[in-house]
């Protein structure tokens, strides 16, 4: 028997170097063979075919952008602009749009519980696991035509460098120079394509650190607390700007997720 | 009720690699809770491997091992098509299993 306890190669790091990389690269891929994040694509498929709400219907008729119900290759194709709600969103703007839509609940209840814990995992989470494993292989193609579209990564890409806050921090203050880290998590810079390719490839992913799945918009989410800012709205135009922002540099990369983060 | 398994079994060259994920949330005991309280001990006890019904694995597990654990065993013989079967018990005598053929 051979039991995988990852984590211990990761607190035998000294310094900090080429070497290290490549030992935190050996983690992931180590972390990647058996992925935890599989038991979210599982919990998220129950979930998308339970019915829920005043309708008690499930969400197997949300039209994700590919048409009503169509799951393969939907996650590729956000965030987009949609006609029926006049505006961009991103898989949790749109599947939330879809509970209240389809499940008759109201926004305010259907995005309560957004971001889950470890011990109990948000149902936001799961059928992003689930929407998102079903696009693998294909690449990223996020809407870029329509002029909401446009507009949004206009928005997103103002907001990146928009310096705000008591400690007057822009995305870019950490996310704007090559080889930035917090302790040893690298910093992308998001501008850059090969930084946002892989970023656009690999979210929503499982966290190993914190045993929880995690999404982009909590990713804003969380970048907007560190930076000691008022919390962004879930699903606000501002969070679908900057989502649409980091996937339309990163567009044209095979999706390899849900990923793995550290 | 226990959240869900999966589990991929592959034979190659006399070898039958099983490599199963589970989800548990695996508390040593020695957390607190944000009350200061402790979190009681809640972890996979034992695990056992059924090779077309005969136990070929059946090990302890202890508290370290992390949340949502992933095992792999590699077998000695099987086949592709052969039933895999693996199960767990938690010390709250919660349980679970899953069958795979092997492919």
């Amino acid at each position: 028997m051979r039991l995988v306890l990852p984590l211990v190669l990761v607190l035998s790091f000294p310094v900090w170097g080429q070497d290290s990389k490549n030992q935190i690269q050996k983690y992931r891929d180590m972390v990647a063979e058996g992925s935890p994040a599989e038991l979210f694509e599982i919990e998220g498929e129950a979930l998308w075919k339970k019915p829920q709400g005043p309708n008690n219907v499930s969400l197997e008729k949300c039209d994700l952008g590919l048409g009503a119900g169509v799951l393969k290759g939907a996650y590729a194709h956000l965030p987009r602009y949609f006609a029926d709600a006049d505006r961009v969103m991103d898989l949790e703007t749109r599947l939330a749009h879809c509970m209240v839509t389809l499940q008759g609940r109201t926004f305010k209840e259907a995005t309560a519980r957004v971001f889950g814990t470890a011990d109990r995992p948000s149902e936001m989470e799961s059928l992003s696991a689930y929407v998102a494993s079903l696009s693998r292989g294909m690449p990223m193609a996020p809407g870029t035509s329509h002029p909401k579209e446009k507009e949004a990564y206009e928005l997103g890409r103002a907001l990146y460098v928009h310096r705000a806050g008591p400690w007057d921090f822009a995305c870019t203050s950490c996310h704007g120079a090559e080889g930035k880290r917090i302790r040893l998590q690298e910093l992308p810079v998001l501008t850059k394509v090969e930084s946002a390719r892989a970023v656009a490839a690999t979210w929503p992913a499982y966290r190993v650190s914190t045993s929880q799945f995690v999404t982009l918009q909590w990713r804003m989410n969380d970048c907007y607390r560190q930076m000691r800012m008022p919390e962004p709205a879930f699903g606000s135009d501002a969070t679908v700007a900057l989502i649409h922002f980091i996937v339309v540099n990163g567009k044209g990369e095979p999706y390899r997720g849900p990923g793995n983060k550290r | 009720m226990a959240g869900p398994m999966k589990m991929r079994a592959t034979w190659a060259n006399g070898f039958t690699d099983v490599r199963v994920l589970m989800t548990h949330p695996m508390e040593t005991g020695q957390r607190k809770d944000p009350d200061g309280n402790l979190v009681p001990m809640h972890f996979i006890q034992t695990i056992t491997v059924q090779l077309n019904g005969k136990t070929v694995v059946d090990c302890q597990v202890s508290q370290g091992v992390s949340r949502n654990p992933v095992f792999s065993f590699r077998i000695k013989g099987g086949a592709r098509g052969d039933k895999i079967t693996v199960a767990w018990q938690d010390n709250k005598g919660d349980s679970n299993s899953l069958d795979a053929a092997v492919a």
